[in-house]
């Protein structure tokens, strides 16, 4: 197992962004580029509310824990769960802190309504994943809650899921050490890009400029 | 393509500018003089001593609001930039195409072939537009000796070379910059470029025009991650901003000289606005400067077709638009710097 410096860590939530376009991650989180655009300031607002790291409600059995920062030194990345639920239950495990077994449930919030894509899906995947490193224990299911629909989906982790993610860091990690911004493919899914204006992806589709030139040069 | 905001010129003296959750305040004493939403700038640029509370400047930098200071005269100062969101990849290239005379030399030689054609058209239409007014004769040595010059430009491979094309090139386009001033002749005149100071009201004229883009310039090589210091025909020099210089080359006449002629040809401002000192600099007064800033402003708004792109944008926009364009280059997506050739 490679040990990753901590300093190279990739960012869980740019799992999401990887899979929306690969452009687009490493102009964030290779590039370092931002442009914040409606979408992102309300998903901003959105997570300011699960965003309370002093919130720990306890209700009976449950015990909530809000913006839970985690890390997976296997895969190399760190990031933040919006919230964790942690269950009582026998067949769980120990908890630093708490008396009693307990199953842990993360729960992802989500701007707008389930997507047909599983770009959400898989960073909760890397969650669970983080989780079950950090817990030792196995984790089944998650949720993603949904602020347009207002309520959570349950979503079955897979062995194929967590493959699928694997392979994903790893592409993720290839690109990062090389510090390389993959050309632009330009898709209907950049009308909807936060960094459209930064990637201006139709660039790469024009003329030569050496022909650019000359013919000017020339009239 | 990214959208144009406006730009916040604070040019009374005396005045403080805060934030106010998502605004920016203009405060006089006590009292709130005006109260702008930061999301509507680009830019915020004060001249004289304002002073901007570290809130502001932060949230500035936190958005990418580009906030400068000059001096009541138009002189840059200073200019707030946030962390540094630039790309160290991109950087490095153009670094080492800094430190490489002949790469160098291939990318500035766009920029003043752009400069050149740029020149040459402004004088072309000027001949059409104005032939009765106009020695055409004299200008049209003029332009065939600018297109001549381009065509060589074109395999130069020596920054020195290419240094002596450009200076004879803008001795033979400044020679013929006065025959382009139509109105009020009696009071604006040009007889060759003064600096420091501006001896004449054209040449402080142009002195601001060029501050104004060299700020917009630097903003916009900035945004896009380039590093504005480091430049290709300009060598590095401390403090001085020799890629923002460079690709300024390209824009002065089509951006700044234009917009100085049509203030003077449009009788925008009159001889009056302006004073002389002591050493004979020649001094623009507030009302002048505030009439400029209105004007450069509603310049930045016109639209025009980008020749490269094929796609119509703001004239405000052009800087950023070459900015994107080098850093395109220079990331090795496109196969030569394609230089801003207006018509
Ligand atoms: S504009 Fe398109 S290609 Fe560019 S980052 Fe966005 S989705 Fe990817």
């Amino acid at each position: 197992m490679k040990d990753y410096n901590e300093g190279d860590y990739l960012l869980l939530s740019g799992i999401q962004h990887f899979n929306f376009c690969r452009r687009q991650w490493a102009l964030i989180h290779i590039e370092q580029q931002w442009e914040d655009n409606v979408r992102t300031i309300e998903g901003d607002h959105l997570h300011r509310k699960a965003d309370q790291p002093a919130l720990r409600e306890k209700r009976g059995d449950k015990l909530v824990v809000r913006a839970l920062p985690v890390q997976s030194r296997e895969l190399g990345i760190t990031g933040i769960c919006d919230v964790v639920e942690f269950i009582r239950d026998p067949a769980g495990v120990p908890l630093a802190g708490e008396e009693g077994l307990y199953l842990p449930f993360p729960v992802e919030y989500k701007r707008g309504k389930p997507k047909r894509n599983d770009s959400d899906h898989s960073q909760l995947v890397a969650q669970v994943i983080c989780l079950e490193e950090m817990l030792v224990c196995d984790i089944h299911k998650a949720y993603l809650y949904y602020d347009e629909i207002k309520h959570r989906v349950e979503v079955i982790i897979t062995a194929a899921d967590r493959e699928r993610v694997r392979v994903n860091i790893q592409e993720m990690r290839h690109y990062f050490e090389r510090n390389h911004t993959p050309k632009a493919k330009a898709g209907p899914h950049c009308q909807s890009c936060s960094l459209n204006n930064i990637c201006v992806p139709d660039i790469l589709n024009k003329r030569s400029v050496s022909s650019y030139i000359e013919s000017r040069l020339n009239e | 393509m990214k959208k144009l905001l406006n730009t916040l010129f604070v040019t009374l003296p005396d005045t403080y500018l805060a934030l106010d959750g998502e605004n920016i305040v203009v405060k006089q004493e006590e009292e709130i003089l005006a109260r702008y939403p930061l999301h509507n700038l680009e830019a915020v640029c004060t001249f004289g001593y304002a002073g901007v509370s570290p809130a502001l400047m932060g949230a500035c930098a936190a958005r990418n609001v580009n906030l400068t200071f000059m001096t009541r005269t138009g002189r840059f100062l200073a200019r707030v930039i946030g962390e540094d969101r630039g790309n160290v990849v991109l950087r490095k290239e153009q670094y080492r195409i800094s430190d490489d005379e002949v790469r160098s030399a291939r990318v500035a030689r766009n920029m003043i072939t752009g400069k050149l054609y740029n020149n040459k058209w402004i004088l072309e239409r000027a001949t059409r537009d104005y032939a009765l007014r106009i020695d055409t004769e004299r200008i049209k040595k003029v332009t065939e000796s600018l297109g001549e010059t381009m065509k060589l430009l074109r395999d130069v491979e020596q920054l020195d070379v290419l240094r002596g094309l450009e200076g004879s090139a803008a001795v033979q386009y400044n020679s013929v910059f006065d025959d382009l001033i139509l109105q009020q002749k009696e009071s604006f005149y040009f007889y060759g470029r003064s600096r420091r100071p501006p001896l004449d009201k054209v040449n402080a004229l142009l002195s601001f025009a060029y501050t104004l883009l060299a700020n917009d310039m630097k903003s916009a090589l900035e945004s896009v991650g380039l590093d504005a210091y480091v430049g290709f025909l300009h060598r590095d020099r401390p403090g001085r901003a020799s890629l923002a210089l460079d690709m300024m080359e390209e824009l002065r006449g089509v951006y700044a000289d234009r917009f100085v002629l049509s203030l003077i040809n449009k009788k925008v401002i009159n001889d009056k606005g302006f004073y002389v000192k002591e050493n004979l600099a020649v001094i623009m007064d507030d009302e002048t400067r505030k009439k400029v800033l209105k004007a450069w402003q509603d310049r930045k708004q016109d639209k025009i077709m980008h020749p490269y792109l094929n796609e119509k944008i703001p004239w405000g926009l052009v800087p950023y638009t070459q900015a994107l364009l080098l850093a395109r280059y220079i990331r090795g997506d496109l196969d030569e710097y394609p230089p801003f050739l207006w018509k």
